[in-house]
């Protein structure tokens, strides 16, 4: 901190109006956004990409890109106005009492530096140079918890893990003891375990540094965790505040409300209804609003909305709510019927059955196991979810069932009983459309090039072997199937929103009547709602065309709502597969167990978190006996180290790998099945 | 996939957004908007126009010689002078664009679809295609084109073929070379896989999914190889290897006149050796715009 007296507010925003300038025009993106953040207080920032959230980090610091401009109202930090201070003024108070930490930390750090020599330099900017400034830069690793801050010191950015990047950042943003932190979605890009560690560390270090936070976040599970206040930001407008448990537990905006319920919540599952979404699109930038910005996609508009803009209701107690009708916004109706009529439980022959699977990279010299022994079998009309963390082998298993990525010899995959051979090339032109996959990033896996209509029409010409009429026929169905039009097929995939993208994607991968789909984080790089519709598609599509998937996501409630069955993968080995509902109940293997209590709750229900200490052990040199024994909470001597736990059935079809007796894993974990359940 | 009659569970999506400038609109837009391209355009164009159409309004034919008035400096007959035959360096230089600006884009068009088609393969298939070809490649380039030129002159004959043979293949590793680094990123997409995974053939997937996608950088490269090109022509003519009399050539006139230098008739070299200078650097200009408005 600067000064122990600041003023009372780390940051006042009144009436900040920015616009950008495109084609000739200012585009108001903020519009009179009012927002106060007390000393020491954690602010969160919510709202559907685009809505404005980056904007107004940008705007405090002003480091708004060129075509961006201040149009009105004023920023104060720590009381002194941003707008009026001059460009030397300006450094300082950045160098001196605001950071900032983005999603990317790579943006943050110099990819051609060593990690020391960046820490260094931020303290030979204010004078301490030589052996001052490394000591400093060695307590500033300590102090985000890197366990060997010399070594990492010596090293590049790239030789580092992405949680590992993003607390160098955050040393980074540290090291001049802000009184104000910014942290711009600062988890998006982490798995889920890494994710929970880095959010403990933001946690801790407020409790030490006291400073103030403005956390934006798209996740609303992970500002619930880190905030006392939470904003809801649409088309540029504060639509909602007030206290984190307020908001999240009796939300007064039906935009809050929708967005809270496109979230998988409470171990839904796709039997159990369909997830709400919400129809239409935020309103761009620049659009001129009359009435409720939201009204276009609110179930509850009137007429009155359409015409009398809302003001911002204060409901007392600091809560404020921009719509005419805060006290009606859970009557929301919901946009998708509740409940689906339950598949019947199938008893068909595996459309799937993978035994003792083996990838073997070469690793520098060294054999590098990336996916070691996987068995696997899955009924049609079932999803298997693949859960593990980053490097578990995901990605690698999905590749070699679709023959992309040949595996190391022995080991079979069968689809409907017939052997696939182990090359796309030799496998037949009916297993080949039999088993396909939607990519995770669409920009990558759609051709840029090539239209909508091409793009879909070579996938059924080559695919389901069409052609002329037929496929034109075809083709308009398979569009109306993803819920796309006829309009969508001129265009290039650029002119489409991701969540269109990503619909485009699912139908070239249903274009043969698949089999299989793997869909490999097939919602990552999208927001809550249109995650919510994708999921909702792929349930339709799979209970009406009985298709199984492969699905791989690192949230495991999208993987839970989704998933018939579940492999958790570590190191390219399963530690424990089994029904989706024994895997998430538990008893669990000790690896689940930390991957769940890793995860966020909306409820806030700070259950006795477990940790996953340190870093995950390389693949190309894993630890012997048990892989999980560097990190596991519960292990339980030097049998984890010497000897490999072999997979076996605690129940029917559930298998787990661990020294720990079923019933003795069952006792550990009593009192915390209730507390694992996601949120 | 039949029934559209199930519970409508997504929003109607969103019209198209067809305002946005498409990426070749983009660069369209930025080209226009580039002083450095629209120079050089206006020079070539300028050289272009003298190569079509220079011969109906030239003031003299520029084979026609008058030996009575060899040698006489640039005045009001004879702006640019004329040359030891009399001839009217002012017409020569004029219609001598046509020549080189045939051979040096023919050449140049040659060096980029053995180029692509080059750098498409080795880069698509890399391994063994790929060290084989390139460590041929480059032991290529190493050779200077003048003796590439000398020994395809001396194995072939003089001619304009001859020539525009000789340079396009001898840049097209150059080619090759970009194409290439540009197909080992794009090979790594997704769609690269997606096509896999329909069994699309290696041609399909080369020139159907991948070239459109490495247009960009072989523009830029062909560009920046015309310039060389044009060099590279009026080099080999000067050296007799190229272009042949009578035509009015740049290069082949400053061959047959810069003997007389020494002897104070400059301008029976200037004006063509500044002919050469001005297109090549307005081909450059041209060249730097489009690398601008891709990179930007
Ligand atoms: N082509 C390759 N060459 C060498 N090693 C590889 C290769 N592909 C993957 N690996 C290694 O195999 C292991 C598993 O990788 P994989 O990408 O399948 O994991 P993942 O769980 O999908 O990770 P993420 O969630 O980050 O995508 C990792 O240690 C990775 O470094
Ligand atoms: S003001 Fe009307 S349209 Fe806006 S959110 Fe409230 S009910 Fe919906
Ligand atoms: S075998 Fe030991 S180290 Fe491995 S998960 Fe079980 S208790 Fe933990
Ligand atoms: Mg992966």
């Amino acid at each position: 901190m600067t000064e122990p007296s600041h003023a009372a507010n780390s940051l006042e925003l009144k009436d900040l109006s920015v616009a950008y300038r495109v084609g000739r025009r200012n585009r108001a993106v903020l519009r009179n956004v009012n927002l106060t953040i007390k000393a020491g207080e954690a602010y969160g920032l919510v709202g559907e990409s685009g809505c404005g959230k980056s904007t107004v980090a940008l705007s405090v610091v002003r480091y708004l890109p060129r075509n961006g401009s201040i149009t009105g109202g004023s920023i104060a930090l720590d009381g002194k106005d941003v707008m009026k201070l001059d460009s030397e003024a300006l450094r300082r108070a950045r160098a001196d009492s605001v950071s900032m930490v983005y999603q990317d930390p790579g943006k943050a750090l110099n990819p051609s530096l060593r990690i020391g020599r960046q820490l260094t330099e931020i303290f030979e900017l204010s004078g301490i140079t030589g052996q001052a400034a490394t000591d400093k830069a060695t307590a500033m690793l300590n102090r985000v918890r890197i366990s060997d801050p010399v070594s990492v010191m010596q090293r590049y950015p790239h030789q580092l893990s992405g949680g590992m990047q993003q607390r160098v950042a955050i040393a980074m943003a540290l090291a001049n003891d802000p009184s104000m932190l910014i942290l711009d979605e600062p988890t998006t890009g982490l798995d889920a375990t890494v994710e929970a560690e880095v959010l403990d560390l933001i946690g801790q270090l407020r409790r030490e540094l006291s400073a103030s936070i403005l956390f934006i976040s798209h996740n609303l599970a992970v500002v619930s965790n880190m905030c006392d206040r939470v904003g809801v930001l649409y088309a540029g407008m504060l639509v909602e505040e007030g206290w984190t448990k307020d908001v999240f537990n009796d939300p007064r905006h039906p935009y809050t409300v929708a967005l809270l319920r496109c979230l998988p919540r409470g171990g839904q599952r796709k039997d159990q209804g369909r997830l709400d979404t919400i129809p239409g699109f935020l309103p761009g930038i620049g659009a001129n609003i009359v009435g409720c910005a939201f009204a276009d996609r609110c179930a509850l508009a009137t007429e009155r909305c359409r015409t009398e803009p809302p003001p911002l209701y204060d409901l007392g107690d600091g809560r404020l709510s921009r719509c005419h009708y805060h006290d009606n916004a859970q009557a929301l109706p919901r946009t998708t019927p509740a409940d689906v009529p339950a598949a019947p439980p199938k008893h068909a022959p595996p459309v799937l059955q993978v035994e003792g699977l083996n990838k073997t990279y070469a690793s520098h010299g060294h054999p590098l196991r990336a996916v070691k022994d996987v068995s696997v079998s899955l009924r049609p009309g079932e999803t298997l979810g693949l859960v593990g963390e980053s490097g578990s082998g995901k990605t690698t298993f999905a590749r070699l069932l679709l023959g992309l990525v040949a595996p190391d010899d022995g080991g079979s995959i069968e689809l409907e009983g017939k052997k696939l051979a182990p090359r796309l090339a030799s496998r037949t032109e009916d297993q080949v459309k039999a088993v396909q996959i939607v990519f995770q990033n669409p920009d990558s896996a759609l051709n840029r090039s090539h239209s909508i209509r091409h793009i879909l029409s070579r996938a059924l010409k080559r695919l389901g072997g069409l052609s002329g009429k037929t496929l034109d026929t075809r083709l308009e169905e398979l569009v109306r199937s993803v819920r796309l039009t006829d309009r969508h097929l001129a265009v290039k995939p650029r002119q489409l929103s991701g969540g269109l993208k990503q619909r485009v994607a699912i139908a070239r991968a249903f274009a043969g009547d698949p089999r299989i789909v793997v869909c490999d984080e097939p919602t990552s790089a999208l927001d809550v709602s249109v995650q919510a519709a994708i999921l909702n598609l792929l349930a339709d599509l799979q209970s009406r065309q009985d298709v199984s998937y492969i699905f791989i996501s690192h949230d495991l409630g999208v993987v839970r709502y989704l998933s018939d069955k579940i492999a958790v993968l570590y190191l390219g080995r399963i530690m424990e597969f089994g029904p989706s509902e024994a895997v998430f109940s538990g008893p669990h293997h000790p690896y689940t167990e930390a991957l769940l209590s890793a995860v966020p709750k909306l409820d806030r229900t700070e259950s006795s978190r477990i940790r996953l200490d340190g870093e995950i052990p390389s693949a190309a040199n894993p630890p012997t006996g048990c892989v999980f024994h560097t990190r596991c909470p519960r292990k339980i001597g030097a049998i984890c180290e010497t000897q490999e736990p072999q997979l076996t059935e605690a129940q029917p079809g559930h298998t787990i790998g661990c020294h720990i007796p079923y019933a003795e894993l069952a006792r550990l974990q009593a009192p915390k099945i209730t507390a694992a359940e996601p949120a | 996939m039949s029934a559209t009659d199930t519970p409508a569970s997504l929003p109607a999506p969103a019209a198209p957004d067809s305002a946005r400038r498409s990426p070749w609109g983009e660069v369209l837009h930025s080209l226009s908007r580039s002083g450095t391209f629209l120079t050089g355009l206006f020079i070539l164009l300028f050289w272009v126009v003298c190569a079509l159409f220079g011969q109906n309004f030239v003031p003299y034919d520029p084979l026609a010689s008058d030996i009575i008035n060899a040698l006489t400096p640039p005045a009001a007959d004879h702006w640019f002078g004329t040359d030891q035959l009399g001839r009217d360096v002012f017409s020569r230089v004029i219609v001598g664009s046509r020549d080189i600006l045939t051979v040096a884009p023919l050449a140049t068009i040659l060096a980029t679809i053995a180029g692509t088609a080059l750098g498409l393969v080795i880069g698509y298939f890399r391994g063994i295609v790929d060290d084989i070809v390139s460590r041929v490649l480059e032991a290529f380039m190493a050779i200077p084109v003048v003796i590439i030129a000398l020994l395809a002159i001396v194995a072939l004959g003089t001619s304009k073929i001859t020539v525009i043979v000789v340079i396009g293949l001898s840049f097209a590793p150059i080619i090759a070379r970009t194409v290439r680094s540009a197909v080992l990123a794009e090979r790594e997409l997704d769609y690269v896989a997606a096509a896999k995974l329909r069994h699309e053939g290696a041609l399909h997937t080369m020139f159907v999914e991948i070239l459109p996608n490495v247009i960009p950088p072989i523009l830029v490269e062909t560009t920046v190889r015309l310039g060389y090109a044009i060099f590279a022509v009026a080099t080999l003519s000067f050296m007799g290897f190229g272009i042949q009399p009578p035509s009015p050539d740049w290069g082949l006139s400053i061959s047959s006149n810069y003997g007389m230098i020494g002897g104070g008739f400059w301008w029976t070299v200037l004006f063509d050796a500044l002919a050469i200078a001005s297109l090549v650097i307005g081909v450059n200009l041209v060249a730097d715009g489009v690398h601008g408005a891709f990179n930007d």
